[in-house]
This record gives structure tokens, sequence and C-alpha cells, in this order.
């Protein structure tokens, strides 16, 4: 179809306005100045020594990264359960399952973690790192879900009914033939979920008590005037790990697309 | 599977296997969340005694939320702050989903939608803090005027507390509202629009009659995407309302946390579903025409 | 060596297979013949374990089957889509099945090596498997499944996803390889050429039945249904009117044919009694039709003289396909033209429409449908 350059350079110029924000944050975490704002000072990297020192920090740090990998864990595998049940059986109830499992999806992400919190204070259990896991895999778990629905959707029935043929049982195909084959699937569920929950707030912050994972800290931080720079240095760190796990993720995808032989549609969705 | 048990055994084994395989993820979700779900709904119609939720059972939580001024002023602005967030996210969305469709060689779209995802996965607080430093008093936007000259003094462009919440969020739910028109886009049969165009109709008005109908579908899941969580949302007007225009999600935390009334919040949680709910079903309502749409 | 005896099967309230009886013979080439839908993919599934039945037994070399798992049975498949595992290479492939087999990987290797012979893949080992060509799938899933030496090979519409020239280059390949390794080959297909060539028995199927067990000259010369006639290569009928019948012959007055006598054996006689819609008509002696093959016409050229019978016809419509030319012929006193079907022999003139024609024809090539 032949187009003018309109649509084009408003392509472009949506970018830039989608990027803008984000590509501030390098500006002036590397800005030698306490305040964000036009003139630039010089160039520093002191922003990220005094992040680097502080102790508090990395204790969230250290929160974050046990909450996100248990997340991304325990998510894919219910995911997998989720996704295997969905593609390969039919039975009653099934629609009603699926609907509640992807709930979340739809739902305002305040009120599934307020009515989480209810609970949590009625039964008296505290709130700390397990509890905000407890959140994180409930939100997850649609994700992780929709990723691997595509890929056990991806599996031709007949490779497991061919396993049978020459001898396999249900195990021994499933550990050689599926998981193989979905594979690059579940790396993207881990990597997508550990995202999505490294950058979660809400819950990190509502629903965690004393245990403050990494979003929660930055938040209050944020309160601060003289940390905020501070803050903005974290936050570019965050932002390039964000992209780079998506970037494996994606690289993940599309060489378990090779590896099959199967068509491109364009992203996890 | 397939054993070759005979009989009708074998129909029972499959739904047995289907539903042992969803258990763990389903009975997850089932504690997780309906039970959750319901017990908010339970305390909705309970009342707050001292930090305490207890009986009898009665409405006046509800009462309140919905004939209280306070309350009610809030409920509206959240519901036009979302309405028109998800009005001008959808429209600005619709032209770069058409462009990636249409105008993008089958081979870049991929790259484009990631480009165009990337910021979707970077932290939300994050994205939202540097919106308010762009358009704070001497933010980004008042000191670069100010320094090329424009600007005298410095100013805050945020004093319109809704105006700067939509563009924050509608920049915060972008990638939202892109991607199921796409995928919408995506399916048209392009030899139905060269058909058109055969006969002699315009690019617009093919547009007009043919792909625009055709993407409906994408465009009700995008305003649904779109909408929904923007109602519930507390980072944007935390952050950029500073407080003043506190939305629902706002409410409901100070109800639940700050003034120990549970069942109060619980009862703005409800409304709120419910409201959504609604504004959901009435817009499906209006485009059912659009959702039997070809697969 | 398989036999069927009574087996229904339902999927709820579909009444799949019904009632199906048959015997397999050790060694033989047999084909599951019909339409989609007509129940013999199933059928090949319950012999591979695969589904099972509501009632009624599939007995492999005598042992009833029930309760026997697939992946024990002495039986292996090649599935429609191939199924070849992608992650795998070639050799992989191919010796998947072998993997709790006792010998040394040396024994197990030299065992793919010539597996992968056997099927034409020489040298193919090596290869990863989703970068092969839909053909070598398919040897490639052949190689798997005989690898194993099963006593029976089920194939499920295997050449449907090829195109011509490479499907006609399989079926000479499977002959081949049947006669080399001698077990048992079941075939299912829909396409009735297929079947007549590769064959020693077809099964021809129609909605969970089978209308016909025979071999392919049986199935083609005397089909015991209209169906089964339509069914397999083109069949010409015309109206006719039993006029008597006696032990063992019956009198027939057939349109453009005239008085004919026709034994018992050429009055077809459908297996079920249900006869589905679209069998012979109804069962009042106007009502019946005699049918013939095109091969079976003959157009008589200058000084040629009919061997049997002999009658006057026009030409209506010329097919002219090289090695062979079909004629659209109109017998005198019939109503509809009747295809036949003439080798093109140097130096004879092709026809054209609306020419006069001696056409031969014998009656002992006519089958009679009520």
């Amino acid at each position: 179809m032949k187009q003018g350059p309109g649509l084009r350079i408003y392509a472009i110029c949506y970018l830039i306005f989608l990027y803008a924000p984000i590509a501030l944050l390098p500006l002036f975490a590397f800005n030698d100045s306490k305040i964000i704002a036009f003139p630039l000072g010089g160039f520093t990297t002191n922003w990220f020594v005094v992040m680097w020192e502080d102790a508090q920090l990395f204790k969230s740090l250290q929160n974050s990264l046990i909450v996100s990998s248990s997340t991304a864990i325990f998510a894919t595998i219910f995911g997998i359960f989720a996704a295997r049940a969905s593609t390969r059986y039919r039975f009653p109830g099934k629609a009603a399952a699926l609907g509640l499992i992807m709930l979340p999806l739809v739902l305002p992400e305040m009120i599934a973690a307020m009515s989480l919190l209810v609970v949590l204070l009625a039964i008296g259990v505290p709130l700390s790192i397990f509890t905000i896991i407890l959140g994180h895999v409930l939100i997850c778990t649609p994700f992780a879900v929709a990723i691997l629905t595509s890929a056990f959707q991806s599996l031709d029935k007949s490779l497991e009914e061919a396993a049978y043929d020459l001898g396999e049982n249900a195990v021994s195909t499933f550990r050689l033939i599926i998981l193989p084959l979905v594979m690059p699937g579940v790396v993207s569920s881990l990597l997508i979920c550990f995202t999505i929950s490294l950058d979660e707030f809400i819950i990190a912050y509502f629903l965690g008590g004393t245990d403050t994972p990494l979003s929660a800290y930055i938040y209050g931080q944020f309160r601060f005037p003289a940390r905020v720079p501070a803050m903005l240095a974290l936050g570019t760190i965050l932002v390039l790990v964000s992209i780079l796990l998506l970037a494996i993720a994606e690289y993940f995808r599309r060489r378990g697309l090779a590896r099959t032989g199967a068509k491109d549609t364009g992203g996890f969705l | 599977m397939g054993q070759a048990t005979t009989k009708r055994r074998f129909a029972g084994s499959e739904a047995a296997n289907g539903l042992a395989m969803i258990s763990p993820t389903a009975i997850y979700a089932v504690l997780l969340l309906a039970a959750p779900l319901a017990t908010v709904l339970i305390y909705s119609v309970l009342t707050d005694t001292n930090g305490v939720v207890s009986g009898p059972f009665n409405l006046s939580n509800y009462a309140e939320v919905w004939s209280g001024p306070v309350y009610r002023s809030i409920m509206l602005r959240s519901l036009t702050v979302s309405l028109a967030v998800t009005l001008v996210t959808v429209l600005v969305a619709y032209p770069i989903a058409y462009f990636v469709s249409f105008h993008v060689p089958a081979s870049k779209k991929s790259l484009w939608l990631f480009l165009i995802t990337i910021p979707f996965w970077t932290s939300y607080l994050i994205r939202v803090f540097l919106w308010k430093v762009i358009l704070g008093y001497n933010g980004v936007i008042s000191s670069g005027l100010e320094s090329v000259g424009i600007l005298s003094e410095p100013m805050s462009f945020m004093t319109n507390g809704a105006a700067a919440m939509i563009v924050t969020l509608a920049h915060a739910y972008a990638p939202f509202a892109i991607l199921p028109i796409f995928v919408a886009l995506e399916k048209i049969d392009r030899s139905l629009l060269e058909a058109g165009q055969d006969l002699g109709e315009s690019r617009l008005v093919t547009f007009w009659r043919v792909t625009l109908p055709l993407s409906m579908s994408g465009v009700i899941a995008a305003v649904l995407i779109v909408f929904i969580p923007t109602v519930g949302d507390y980072v944007t007007p935390d952050l950029i309302g500073s407080g003043k225009f506190p939305m629902i999600a706002n409410m409901i935390e100070v109800q639940m946390l700050k003034v120990d009334k549970q069942a109060m919040g619980s009862a703005i949680a409800v409304s709120a579903m419910f409201i959504v709910a609604v504004v959901s079903l009435i817009f499906l309502f209006l485009n059912r025409r659009f959702l039997g749409g070809p697969r | 060596m398989i036999e069927f005896r009574d087996v229904h099967k339902y999927y709820g309230d579909y009444h799949a297979l019904r009632g199906i009886t048959a015997t397999i013979r050790s060694g033989e080439f047999f084909s599951l013949l019909g339409p989609s839908g007509c129940g013999k993919t199933t059928l090949l599934r319950t012999i591979a374990g695969f589904e099972g039945i509501s009632s009624g037994m599939v007995l492999i070399d005598g042992k009833d089957m029930d309760g026997v798992a697939a992946n024990v049975r002495p039986t292996n498949m090649v599935f429609q889509s191939y199924a070849i595992f992608p992650h795998l290479s070639v050799e992989q492939n191919v010796g998947f099945g072998l993997r709790k087999d006792p010998r040394s990987a040396a024994d197990k290797a030299r065992a793919v090596a010539e597996a992968l012979d056997m099927v034409g893949l020489k040298g193919f080992g090596g290869r990863a498997a989703h970068a092969l060509s839909g053909g070598q799938r398919q040897r490639v899933a052949l190689a798997r499944a005989l690898i194993l030496k099963p006593k029976v090979l089920l194939l499920d519409e295997p050449l449907s996803a090829l195109d011509k020239k490479m499907r006609e280059q399989m079926q000479v390949e499977l002959i081949r390889l049947q006669r080399q390794v001698g077990i048992t080959f079941i075939l299912v297909t829909h396409d009735q050429e297929e079947a007549l060539v590769m064959s020693d028995r077809i099964a021809v199927m129609f909605d969970g039945e089978i209308a016909q067990l025979a071999d392919p000259e049986t199935l083609y010369r005397r089909p015991n249904s209209k169906k089964v006639a339509d069914f397999i290569g083109t069949m010409n009928f015309l109206p006719a009117r039993i006029v008597s019948e006696a032990a063992g012959q019956v009198e027939v007055e057939a349109q453009g044919f005239g008085a004919v006598t026709l034994t018992a054996e050429q009055c077809a006689s459908p297996v079920s009694t249900a006869s589905p819609a679209g069998t012979a008509s109804p069962a009042s002696s106007g009502g019946a039709m005699v049918g013939f093959r095109p091969e079976t016409l003959t157009i008589l050229f200058e000084g040629q003289t009919a061997q049997d019978r002999e009658t006057m016809a026009t030409v209506t419509e010329v097919v002219y396909y090289g090695d062979m030319t079909y004629y659209d012929v109109r017998l005198d006193g019939t109503d509809l033209p009747m295809r036949l079907s003439m080798r093109n022999v140097f130096g004879r003139p092709v026809l054209d429409i609306k020419t006069r024609a001696r056409v031969a024809w014998s009656p002992g090539a006519l089958v009679l449908f009520r």
C-alpha cells in the first residue's frame, strides 16, 4: 500500500513521546546538579556512587531479588500446569477456571492488593516478603499462562503420540519431547515474570510490612528532593536491566521459533 | 496420554487428567483472589467499630459512598479521568497500530512492536515520577523553556491536576492500546481492501467502511484494557496529584489503612468494581455488532 | 493377524464405528479407504491404541488389546504430519525408540544407519530434523517406525501432504519397502487411486461401516453397491428393467443395450442391510441400473469388428489427455452421455464432436445395481 510520509512522521513523534521520559533518566543521572532542571551541570558519576554506598538500598535490592526470583519460578510453574491443561484436555469448568486464573489482568491492581490485605490482616498473617510473593505470583501467573499457552499450542499433538508409539510413557514424553520444545516459552515466562515483579509497586508497598523491596524503597526516597538524583541513577540501572531481560526473552522466543520452524506472529501476544 | 483403556472409562480419564492438571493454579487463584474478593464483598455490608469489622449487616457504607458528596466527587473524577485517558490513548494509538500493520514490512513488525512495548516493561513508578519531574514547578519543561528564553520565570505545568494525570496515564497505557488494535488490524484480509480499491473506492472510504469496522474488536479490547486499570490507579494521583486530586485507589488506601475502616474501604472497592463492570458492559453492548466478527 | 470383532465406538452420542468385523492378514498391504469422516482414521487408531472402543474386540495376533497401552503394542505408526521431533537430528529421531534397547551404542548407530539406508536417506543422519523437505520427513518417519521391527506398520494418510510427483514416487517406494520388510502395512487414505495402486486388499468405508472388503480388481470390476462403484474410479450407469430371474441368472432390459443376460456374480449385493441413503434405488424391479466402466466400451474404427456386442452412438464431448482420450458418447436409445476411454494408438484419429460411431461392449462387463 502506497503511503505518504505523514503517518511515518507521526509514528516517529509518538516513539519520541514514549521514550522521552525514560531518556531523561540517564540524562539527569549523570548530571552534576541537585535539581532536576535545565540548564545541565557537568557530567558526573557521583550519583551512582552515592547510590552504591547506600546500605538500605542493598537490603532492598536483596529483598527484590528474592521476591522476583521466587515469583518468576512459582508463577511459571503454575503457568505450566494451567497452560498444559488448557491446550491438551477438555474438562468441565475449564472456562470458569481459566477465567478466574486470568482475572487479575482485568482487575485494578489496587483492588486485588487491598482484598488480599484484608484477608491477611484478618487471619493474622504478618506482612513480609512472603506476603509480597503471594501477591506477585497472583498477578504474574496470567502472564505466564498466556506465554506458555502459546508455547504449548504450537506443539503438534502427534509428537506426543509419536513418542508413545515409540515406547515412552507420560513422564519420559514430557521430559524428552514436551519440555525441550516449550523451553523457550518457559524461559520467556521466567524473565517476564521476574521483570514484572521487579517493577511492581502497589503490592510491594502495601503488602510488605517492614520489608521493602526496591520499588517501595524508591517510592519512599522520592519524598526527599536531595535523594532524587541518586534514585534516578538507580532508575537508569533498573530500566537497563529490564530492557536487557526483555531482549533476552525476545531472543529466546525467536530462537524457539527457529528451532521448531514455526512462524513469527510478532510478539508475546 | 492416549492409553487404550477401553469402554467408557476413557472419556472420564481425560476430564480427570485435565482437572488434576489445572488444579494447582486454580486452587491458588481461588485462595488468593476469589476468597479475598468474597471477603471484601462481605465486609462491605458490615460495620466498622473502632478498627474492627463486625455485624450487623447494613448498607450504610454504600449509602455513604453513593450519596456522600466527597465520595461522589472522587468517584466522578476517577471516572472522567479514566474515560478521558481512554479516549486520548486509543485515538492516539490507532494511527500507530495502523502504521505498523500496513506500512511496515513484515520482517520489521516484530522490531517495531518490541520498541513500542519496551517502556511498558520498565518501572511504572519511575515513569510516573519522571512525568512529575517533567511537568513540575521548575521541572524539565519549565527550566528548558526558561533557558532558551521562552519563559522568564519557572512555572508548573501540573496546576491542572486532571490534565497532568491524563498525560501521564496516556503515556503509561499507550502500549496497552496499540497492541490489541494491531492484532485486529493484522487479521484483516488485505485482499478485501484491494478489492475495494479495485472497485473505485478512495483510500479514505476504504478505511472508513472496511478497515475501521473490521478492527473494532481490537479497539474495544483496547478501550477495556486501558479503562479498567486506569480507574483503579494509585500511583499517578498520588505522585502527580500530590494528594490534592485523589482517585478511587487513594480513597481505598485511606479507608483501609489510614483510618482503619475496612468495611468502608471494601464498600468503595466493590462500588468501583461495579462501576467498571457497568461501563464495560455498556460499551460492549453498544458495540455488539462488531464483536461477532471474523476470527 | 489383526482382527476386528463387531467393533463399535461412540464419541458421546456420535456413532463413529458401527460394527466393524474384518480380518487383516499377516504380511499384506491393506488399505482403509473412504471419504473424510468415514471412520477410517479412527479405526486405525484403535489398532495403535490411541483410541479406545466402546464394545467389541480388537485382536492382534490373537491377543485381545483391551487395556493394552499404545506404547507396548507391537505396532508402530507413521502420522499424517509425520511428527518428526523438531529439536532432534535425523539420527536422534530414527533412534528414538531404541532408547531402552539394551544393545550397545555402536550397534544402535549401525541399526540407525541401516534404517536410513533402507528408506533412501543414506548419510542424512546428522541433519537437523526441522530442515527437511516433506518427502524427506516422511522417510525419516518410516525409518523411525521400521527400525523397531513392529509386526504391523500403520500409516495415516502418509502421502496427502506431498505433491503429485513426490506422491507417485513414494507409492512405489512404499510397495518396495513393504515387500522388503515383509510385515503387514495398514494404510489409511481417501485417494482411491493410491489404494488401488498399492494394496493387496482394500476395505472401503462409509459412515463408520465397511461397505466392501476385497482386492483392488474385485472392487473395481465388481463393486457391491452403487456407492462403492461411484467412489472407486468412474462408473457409467444406465437405467434397466429386470425382466425375469432364475437360479444364477437375471434377464434385464437395459436402456441403450437392449436385452442382456447377467450372471448372479454380476449382481451387486451391498453388505449392510441397512443401506445408507444413496445406495441402490428403491427395491422395485423397475428402478434398477446397470453399471460399466469407461474402458469396457470401445469405439470401433474402419475395418474393426466387435468381439461381443455392438451398438451406435453419437460423440458429445472429447477430452484429449495425451496418452488417453476420453469420449462422452450418447448411445442410441439413451438420454445421457456415457464416458468412454480409449488408449491413443499412433496413427488413429481423434474423433470430433457429433461424429457417429460404432461402439463395442460386453455383457460380462456390466454390473447390476438394484
